[in-house]
């Protein structure tokens, strides 16, 4: 719409045309491995290739009557849920106190506080195999909780801090002027109005515990293994198509975080729309 | 409160209620800093700490004076030009007897055998063959005789060296060196000398999966950034959905469409463009490949961002001036463009240097990148020094690229906020 006053001799057609050609490309190289892996866990056969030799839900029972794939299934959530509500809290203090505070530290200190997203996973991980050993952290469900914790409060810190970032501060000091409990104003006030952000920061903090697998492979014990953990040696070792079954299983779930986050997303912008 | 504020223009009060005013601020710093300071201490113990106990290994060195300590007394002030002084061979068989009978000797030979191929041998076969202390003066002559590597300085200088507390022995090795036998920096022997091809390597690889990035990333996100939004975020469902998708699902994926008889082998066949499958994964190829895919939304993402931001007055501008539409493009629009290719293309460097889990499962032998080694090294050789100065060495250049990142992105913003 905007490009048709600017596509006007036909070398511009061509470069556009090309941008399209490349980019379809590209769209099909990303989205392909997703949809090619999807058809397979519904196959009656055993061997992962096309043509399927029939349909069926076997690979998924497989994985309902797996102990070892429910388990993880369970390890995942427990961990996930426990290291999104730590991060949640941790996050959540941090970037109101960063909002507020003024200091020439307060780079350094940002780029501490973020820094577990930038070191390379193996990293953290030895540092902390080393360093939860000794106290009897390791193969436990704390130490995977407090580590997982560490890599997702990052994104809470990000999405909450760019939500108050937005947040009119006039709101507050109108709160307080009205004689507000500083509790009672964030109870009524302020969290219903960055309660969207919060739930951005919540989704990024369990997508990141859900996925990880670098600090379960050096840290957790058999009792301990998450989905991913699981999927990686079950590709290690050889891919039976429950697999593809537990592929399905955590792209839905990823499918549902990215649905929610647009909602949210969407919903903030009209909310915006509606202020402005 | 009140009298202040009712008498405000009065110069006796004027300074308390600055004072004040200054003091309510300060109290609103504290309970600010207060409310960072869990998180603060949370990653002391979580990440800060742990990662400083990593760099702490890349040095430290006191398995052999632990099990040697008298040895390393008695080294002490040797000169290593020579073979030790009779004390030191007093010193070391009496250490030998005590850690055998306390059984830590173990502990040394595996220090040591870093240090000089052999040495496990050496300890272990002395400690078995060494019945009881030497008479006085008779402790040269005796372990010369048990083992003749005792009548060699270099198994010496190994001991001295390996003495600690502190030590540069891992970092050396983790870059290819060590120390001769005059403590002078060299080569490591060609056996040894595997770090710097793995660094090479995975610079390769990562600057590699960067260019792939940067070539596929950037007409997407010119796509996106200049279609109407309407179409633009469904178009974008493309890039988010793989960026949410797990990285173990993804990987799987790629195992499955280039295996021999995958998808993508099969399709070829079947259109005749291949007479026998082609070998896709476990090599260079499989690893560049995934990597791609997995992040490709790093690049695409800042472009995107950075695109969206170029008015579109500016190309219409360079056009009206008869600028022809690539001279428009290479030298209005591109250059605007600079700051969105450099965040993306050091971001997704950035990610690529520390991959693991991709490599390790589409890889061959020869694509394992650094991160390899140092889980290997970690978990089944334990070799701790080792796999902590490789993660040193790492790190280092992570957060030297991060910090460059850092300030493009600052960058970035300052200027973004000057145009508006």
């Amino acid at each position: 719409m905007t490009d048709n006053a600017s596509l006007r001799t036909p070398s511009q057609r061509i470069a556009w045309t090309a941008t399209i050609a490349v980019s379809t490309l590209v769209f099909i190289f990303l989205i392909t491995p997703i949809l090619a892996i999807m058809p397979l866990s519904f196959s009656s056969g055993s061997y992962l290739t096309y043509p399927l030799p029939g349909l069926s839900l076997r690979w998924y029972d497989d994985f309902i009557n797996s102990p070892r794939w429910m388990n993880a299934l369970k390890n995942s959530m427990i961990i996930g849920v426990a290291s999104t509500a730590l991060s949640m809290v941790l996050g959540t203090l941090a970037a109101l106190g960063l909002a507020q505070w003024k200091s020439r530290f307060k780079p350094l200190v940002l780029a501490f506080v973020l820094s577990p997203v930038v070191v390379p996973g193996v990293i953290t991980a030895v540092g902390l195999y080393f360093f939860f050993a000794p106290i009897g952290l390791t193969g436990s469900y704390l130490g995977l909780i407090l580590a997982h914790t560490a890599l997702a409060t990052p994104f809470v810190v990000i999405t909450v801090g760019a939500t108050l970032q937005s947040f009119d501060t006039n709101l507050a000091r109108a709160a307080a002027s009205l004689g507000a409990s500083p509790i009672y104003a964030f109870r009524r006030v302020i969290l219903p109005l960055i309660l969207p952000g919060l739930a951005s920061g919540a989704l990024f903090a369990f997508a990141t515990s859900f996925d990880e697998v670098v600090i379960v492979l050096f840290m957790a014990g058999p009792e301990q293994r998450t989905l991913p953990r699981e999927m990686f040696s079950g590709i290690r070792e050889n891919i039976s198509p429950t697999i593809t079954a537990a592929a399905v299983i955590l792209t839905t779930v990823s499918v549902i975080l990215l649905a929610t986050l647009e909602g949210l997303r969407r919903r903030n912008e009209r909310l915006k729309g509606t202020s402005a | 409160m009140t009298d202040a504020s009712l008498t405000g223009a009065d110069a006796r009060t004027e300074v308390p209620l600055k004072r004040r005013l200054r003091r309510a601020e300060r109290a609103r710093q504290v309970k600010a800093l207060a409310l960072v300071l869990p998180l603060l201490v949370f990653l002391l113990f979580t990440f800060a700490g742990p990662i400083a106990g990593m760099l702490w290994r890349a040095v430290d060195d006191r398995e052999v004076r632990q099990v040697l300590p008298q040895t390393v007394a008695a080294l002490a002030d040797w000169d290593g030009k020579d073979l030790p002084n009779e004390d030191a061979f007093a010193a070391l068989a009496s250490d030998i007897l005590a850690a055998r009978a306390a059984g830590t000797i173990a502990t040394a030979a595996k220090r040591l055998n870093y240090a000089l191929n052999g040495f496990r041998t050496i300890l272990t076969s002395t400690a078995r063959n060494l019945k009881a202390a030497p008479e006085r003066g008779a402790a040269k002559e005796t372990l010369g005789k048990i083992n003749a590597a005792w009548r060699e300085r270099a198994t010496w200088t190994t001991i001295k060296d390996a003495g600690g507390p502190l030590t540069g022995f891992y970092l050396l090795s983790a870059l290819d060196l060590t120390r001769n036998v005059d403590g002078a920096i060299i080569a490591a022997p060609p056996d040894q000398a595997i770090y710097r091809e793995v660094f090479t390597r995975t610079f390769v690889i990562s600057l590699s999966v960067t260019v792939l990035c940067l070539m596929l990333g950037f007409p997407v996100a010119y796509l996106l950034a200049t279609l109407p939004p309407a179409r633009s975020n469904l178009l974008m469902i493309f890039v988010l959905l793989p960026f949410w998708t797990s990285l173990l699902v993804r990987t799987c994926a790629w195992i499955v469409l280039l295996q021999s008889k995958g998808v993508v082998n099969d399709s070829l066949l079947w259109l005749g463009i291949i007479d026998q499958p082609l070998r896709l994964i476990y090599n260079r190829f499989g690893v560049c490949v995934a990597m791609t895919h997995v992040l490709l939304p790093f690049m695409i993402l800042p472009l995107y961002s950075s695109m969206k931001a170029i008015s579109p007055a500016y190309m219409r501008a360079a056009a009206s001036l008869g600028a022809p539409p690539l001279t428009a493009f290479l030298r209005i629009y591109l250059p605007q463009t600079l700051p969105g290719i450099g965040a993306g293309s050091l971001l997704v460097f950035i990610l690529a240097l520390g991959y693991y889990i991709t490599p390790a499962l589409v890889g061959g032998a020869a694509d394992q990148m650094i991160s390899y080694f140092i889980a290997l090294y970690t978990t089944e050789t334990a070799n701790w020094g080792l796999a902590s100065a490789l993660g040193a060495v790492l790190l280092l250049a992570t957060l030297l690229l991060a910090l460059v990142y850092g300030k493009l992105v600052q960058g970035q913003q300052v200027t973004g906020g000057m145009k508006n």
